[in-house]
Order: structure tokens, then C-alpha cells, then sequence
């Protein structure tokens, strides 16, 4: 298992790496140009020199080599600095958005809590809301609450979160005036009415995640669910006396939560990946917000630190479930 | 004595393809039915729907504008007095074609890549290594990228309508066929091991015709039902880079596009989300719907049972 984990982190490596030069590659095509957005009184010569302070007058390599550089060593030994206070080398050369000419990770710290609030909780509720329903389905196949719950899941699944979100707005925030349409961001947490407030902001795009996330986690619990019902192991239990709510709940469900989990940890970057749009839907300025505007202004920098986050999360994810796969399940062995 | 038992079976008994079979099992999931209903009703609409009701999506009535249902406007119209309607319709064609082409695309590309590398055992790993890493990529936030990037491009080279059309059949395709791929490479690893396939190699069958013969027929069914699933997962894509601003241009209607375009009147006019949001979501829920039958009737197990 320690061999397989380590092997399967040692290939990850190139992988990343392979990414993140398609996408710096996919970025070098940009024919968006950092200055167009500069006043056109600035003289050519000037202008010249802003895109070489930029760093794009270097050949692609060389701006390649020195993203990873910055990407890999430098923001990684930033972080080190910030916990623990001991002072590693001078100043270095930090990835800078060209947009704002702060730190790209600054700003992606900046906008991580929001996110994380908003995906997380929504994922975590989600979960809470899926696996009951998909055992109850499933334990009641074919009663009215498994033809509903599987409706449910159904539609949950096939509405996009664009419309459930435009949806909500449109009956909460329009006609009945409960919640705010737009999530404030800048609000603060000091008292119980403003803790309100936060919980009233937070229920709209937390829900249409959920509503999304527990329609297909339901969906897999319940099949299964469906699995282990059948199998010898449960006509034992049920035969040597067993109560049924321990086969069920400890027997069956034990089992059945075992791919459950691995889908769980791999949906976890696709998560995120959605909430870009449900971000836009409610105005959360969160990563997705910042990966939109970074996409529009043509803010390369942004861009490739953000996506390859994302290719981050997704590598990582899958080493997540394989290897929980293997602790989880014994007849799983990859050595 | 085998023939003389069986002939009068198959004589009392009419002839049944598996079609036919499939077709039976298909027919007693209800959902999966309204869902093929329901498509087809969407489909005959968007495709004859802009003959019936003649209004043009692009027509603007200035002084009729942002007016609720009527008799004249039945879905009301918007900011420039265009007929909902007819924009939901010529919308409806847009997104169906893109959700059928990029489908098309990811399909052949999936079926291929999965065929190849199940069958020639030096292809498997460099071909399986290629799909992981495709898996691998954050999608959506390319797609993005890569619309931003060629989209002046293309449109420059093939005029703003279809060369936004291509493009975005085209980025769709190109990242949404790994499942297949993964799911047919599967199912001919486990074929190449079944006695017919042994018994074709010997009497020399060459490879190209051994998969368009033996394999491919036998693979149908996982296609089938993965060709639901990326219709389904094409429209929801398209109307999602347009909900972004990043689809097609404001005036030449998609589904998604209406969807975004009123979410800007949301306060003023929050029926107009409606139709949109809606026909997406029904049409998706139905192609859900008949992918879940088809999974039932696909299945030897459960058919006949």
C-alpha cells in the first residue's frame, strides 16, 4: 500500500507537469494583448517597455521554466516564510497578476474562504442529504419514496445549477424578499443579527450546490445499497438472528459506503469546477469569479495559477480515492 | 433430433429480433417512454415549429416590447419586442444541434480510441495514459480558455455564426469522450476473450474487419447509452458557456443565451427565465430519462426477466 502510494504520487509528478504546459502553451496562443487595456496616449516605445517589464519579451521556455520556478519554489517557500516566521533567502520573484500586480496566490487566499464556505458546506450538506435517501430508497426499492426520491434525484440531476439558482432568485429574492439575490462578501460575522444575516445570504447558493451534489451521491448510494442487499453476507446475518437495523445499518451500509466514498473524494474538483457558475449566478466573489474576470481582462498569469490549481485538485482527488479505495476495501490489494 | 425438437417452437412462436426484445423491455420503464415522448415533441418542434409560427426570432417590434403572454406573443417578448416564442424555438434548434453534433463527435472519437486500445495490446497503455490525462484536465476552466482564444479566429475564417458552432462542437467533442472510451475499452478487452472471437481468428479474420464485424455490434449497447448521457451533458455545456457570456453572440439565439440575456431583467420581468431554463431542463431530464431506459433494455440480464 505505502509502495502504491508513493509510486502513484512519483507518476503524478510528470503528469502536473505536462499540464501545466498545455495550458501555459494553450495561453502562449493568446492573441489578447496585457496593454490594450492602457490609455492610448502612452507612447509606443513605453508601451514597449511595459510588456517587457511584463516579462513577455523572453522566448516561451524561458517564461515557461520561470512559472514553474516562481509556481514551485517560490510560492511554496512564501508559504513556509508566513507559518513559521523563519527567513529562507532574499526577496524573491512572486507570480504577479497583470491585472492588479499583486501576488497571484495573494489573491487567490484572498478569495479561498468565500469559496470554501459556500463549496464546502454545500458538498459536506449534500453528502448529509444523499446517503440517507440512498439507503431508504434503496432498502425500499419500488415504494413511493424510492419513486420519488429517484424523481428527485433525477431532476436534481438534469437542471442545471444556472436555472435552479436563477429559480431561486426568482421566487426568494423577487416575489417573496426572504434572502438576498447578491452574497456580500464583505459582511461580517459580530453578532447574532449579523450571523442571520450570513446564514440568509449563504441558503440560496448553498442549496442549489447541494440540491446538485446530493442528487448524484444519492444516486450511487442507492445502487449500492441495491449491490450488498443482495449478497450472501446479508441472508447470514438476517439468518443467525441479527436485528434488522444492524444489518442494515452496520452489515450493508458499512459496504456499500465503500465506492460511495471514492466517488465523494472524485467529485470533490468538479465541485469546484461547478461552483464556477454558481459563483456567477449569486455573485460570489469567490475562485470562479476570479478565473472569469482573470479570463476576460486576458490576465494570463491568473489563468494558468487557477486552472493548474484545478488540474491540482483533480490529480490529487483521484490518489485520494484510489488509495482510500485500497485502505477501505481489504480485497483490494495493488501491490 | 435437436431440429425436430426445436423447429416447432420457433414455428408456434413468432420470430423476435433483439430489437424487438429490447424495444418490449424499453417500453415498461415508464419514465424512459414520457422522456422519449417528450423529445421527440421537442425535436418535431424545433425542427418544423419556425414554419408553423413565422414570426422571425430576429424581428424587432420596438413598440412591443417586454409585453407578458398574448394571443399575438404567447411566451411574451423581450427588451426589443422579439417574439419569445419564436427565440425559444430558433434556440431550441441551435441547442439541439450542438448537443447532437458534439455527441456525434465524442462518440466516434470515444469509440475509436476505446476499440483500438482494447483490441491492439501495444496501443492499450500509451492510448489509456492519453485518456487519464485528458481526465485529468480542469474542463470548464478550458473551455473557457480555449473560446476566448479562438474565437476571433474562427470567426474571422467561417462568419460569426458557424464559426462559433464549430468551435464549440468541436471543444465539446474533444473533451467529454474519455468516459466512452474508458467504458467501450473495457467491454472489448472482455470480448477478445469470448470463444467466437477466438474461433473468427482462426479461420484468419483480419483485424479490420474482425471489429467492424464481431467487436462493434457487440459494443453497441454501452455506446447507446453513453450517446444519451453526452447529448445531455453537450446541451448542458453549451447553455452553461453561454449562461458565461462566452457561448454564442447575443443575437443568434440559444437556449442558454436566453437564459442569460434575462437574467439581466430579473427584477422587472422574472417569468422571462421561464421558458429557457425550462426547455433545458426538460429536455435534459428526458434524454436523462430515455439513457436510463436504455440502460434497462440494453441489458441482457434484466431483459426477458
Amino acid at each position: 500500500m505505502f509502495n502504491y502510494t508513493i509510486r502513484r504520487s512519483l507518476l503524478a509528478v510528470p503528469t502536473l507537469l505536462f499540464i501545466s504546459l498545455i495550458i501555459f502553451a494553450l495561453l502562449d496562443l493568446a492573441p489578447s494583448d496585457p496593454t490594450a487595456n492602457l490609455p492610448l496616449t502612452i507612447p509606443p516605445e513605453v508601451r514597449e517597455q511595459i510588456r517587457q517589464s511584463l516579462g513577455l519579451g523572453d522566448p516561451i521556455h524561458i517564461r515557461y521554466l520561470l512559472w514553474c520556478k516562481q509556481f514551485f519554489i517560490n510560492e511554496p517557500l512564501n508559504i513556509l516564510e508566513d507559518l513559521t516566521g523563519w527567513q529562507v533567502g532574499g526577496e524573491r520573484l512572486r507570480v504577479l497578476s497583470w491585472q492588479t500586480r499583486s501576488p497571484v496566490v495573494d489573491l487567490i487566499v484572498q478569495r479561498l474562504p468565500q469559496t470554501l464556505w459556500v463549496v464546502g458546506l454545500s458538498y459536506v450538506l449534500g453528502i448529509l442529504i444523499a446517503v440517507p435517501i440512498g439507503v431508504i430508497s434503496a432498502y425500499r426499492q419500488y415504494s413511493w419514496f424510492d419513486q420519488i426520491g429517484t424523481f428527485i434525484s433525477m431532476v436534481g440531476f438534469s437542471v442545471p445549477t444556472f436555472f435552479t439558482g436563477v429559480l431561486l432568485i426568482v421566487i426568494f429574492s423577487v416575489w417573496l424578499g426572504w434572502f438576498p439575490s447578491i452574497y456580500d462578501t464583505t459582511h461580517q460575522v459580530t453578532d447574532w443579527s449579523s450571523f442571520m444575516v450570513q446564514v440568509k445570504q449563504m441558503i440560496m447558493p448553498v442549496s442549489v450546490l447541494a440540491l446538485f451534489n446530493a442528487a448524484q451521491i444519492s444516486r450511487f448510494m442507492r445502487a449500492s445499497m441495491l449491490d450488498n442487499l443482495n449478497q450472501d453476507y446479508v441472508r447470514t446475518a438476517r439468518a443467525k438472528g441479527v436485528r434488522e437495523h444492524l444489518v442494515v445499518l452496520v452489515h450493508v451500509l458499512r459496504n456499500s459506503l465503500i465506492p460511495v466514498v471514492t466517488v465523494i473524494a472524485l467529485g470533490v474538483p468538479q465541485v469546484f469546477g461547478g461552483a464556477i457558475i454558481t459563483e456567477q449566478v449569486f455573485k460570489v466573489n469567490g475562485l470562479g469569479q476570479l478565473l472569469i474576470i482573470a479570463i476576460q481582462g486576458g490576465d494570463v498569469p491568473v489563468v494558468q495559477t487557477l486552472t493548474f490549481i484545478f488540474a491540482l485538485l483533480i490529480v490529487l482527488f483521484n490518489l485520494i480515492a484510489d488509495i482510500l479505495y485500497g485502505v477501505l476495501d481489504p480485497r483490494i490489494r495493488y501491490d | 433430433m435437436t431440429d425436430a425438437a426445436s423447429n416447432p417452437a420457433t414455428s408456434l412462436k413468432p420470430l423476435r429480433s433483439q430489437w424487438l426484445d429490447v424495444w418490449d423491455q424499453f417500453k415498461t420503464h415508464r419514465g424512459a417512454l414520457w422522456g422519449m415522448g417528450f423529445f421527440i415533441v421537442v425535436a418535431l418542434a424545433v425542427l418544423f415549429g419556425p414554419y408553423i409560427w413565422t414570426i422571425d426570432a430576429q424581428f424587432i417590434d420596438i413598440r412591443a416590447r417586454n409585453q407578458g403572454p398574448s394571443f399575438a406573443h404567447p411566451f411574451g417578448t423581450d427588451q426589443l419586442g422579439r417574439d419569445t416564442l419564436s427565440r425559444v424555438l430558433a434556440g431550441g434548434r441551435v441547442s439541439l444541434a450542438v448537443g447532437v453534433t458534439a455527441m456525434l463527435l465524442a462518440l466516434g472519437m470515444g469509440t475509436l480510441i476505446g476499440v483500438i486500445a482494447g483490441y491492439f495490446k501495444k496501443l492499450d497503455g500509451p492510448l489509456m495514459r492519453f485518456t487519464d490525462l485528458f481526465l485529468a484536465l480542469p474542463l470548464l476552466p478550458l473551455l473557457l480558455v480555449i473560446i476566448m482564444l479562438f474565437r476571433d479566429t474562427l470567426r474571422a475564417a467561417f462568419g460569426p455564426e458557424t464559426g462559433i458552432f464549430i468551435l464549440i462542437v468541436f471543444i465539446i467533442g474533444i473533451t467529454s469522450w474519455m468516459q466512452t472510451a474508458r467504458i467501450v475499452r473495457g467491454d472489448v478487452l472482455a470480448l477478445k476473450e469470448r470463444e467466437f472471437v477466438l474461433a473468427s481468428q482462426s479461420i484468419g479474420t483480419p483485424a479490420r474487419r474482425m471489429i467492424t464485424r464481431h467487436v462493434l455490434p457487440n459494443v453497441l449497447s454501452p455506446i447507446m447509452v453513453s450517446a444519451t448521457l453526452g447529448i445531455a451533458n453537450a446541451i448542458i455545456t453549451e447553455s452553461a458557456l453561454s449562461f458565461l457570456g462566452l457561448g454564442f453572440p447575443s443575437d443568434f439565439p440559444t437556449w442558454g443565451r436566453l437564459l442569460f440575456d434575462s437574467t439581466d431583467y430579473l427584477q422587472q420581468y422574472p417569468e422571462r427565465v421561464l421558458w429557457p431554463g425550462l426547455a433545458i431542463s426538460l429536455t435534459v431530464l428526458s434524454v436523462n430519462y430515455i439513457g436510463d431506459g436504455l440502460r434497462d433494455a440494453l441489458d441482457p440480464r434484466i431483459r426477458g426477466r
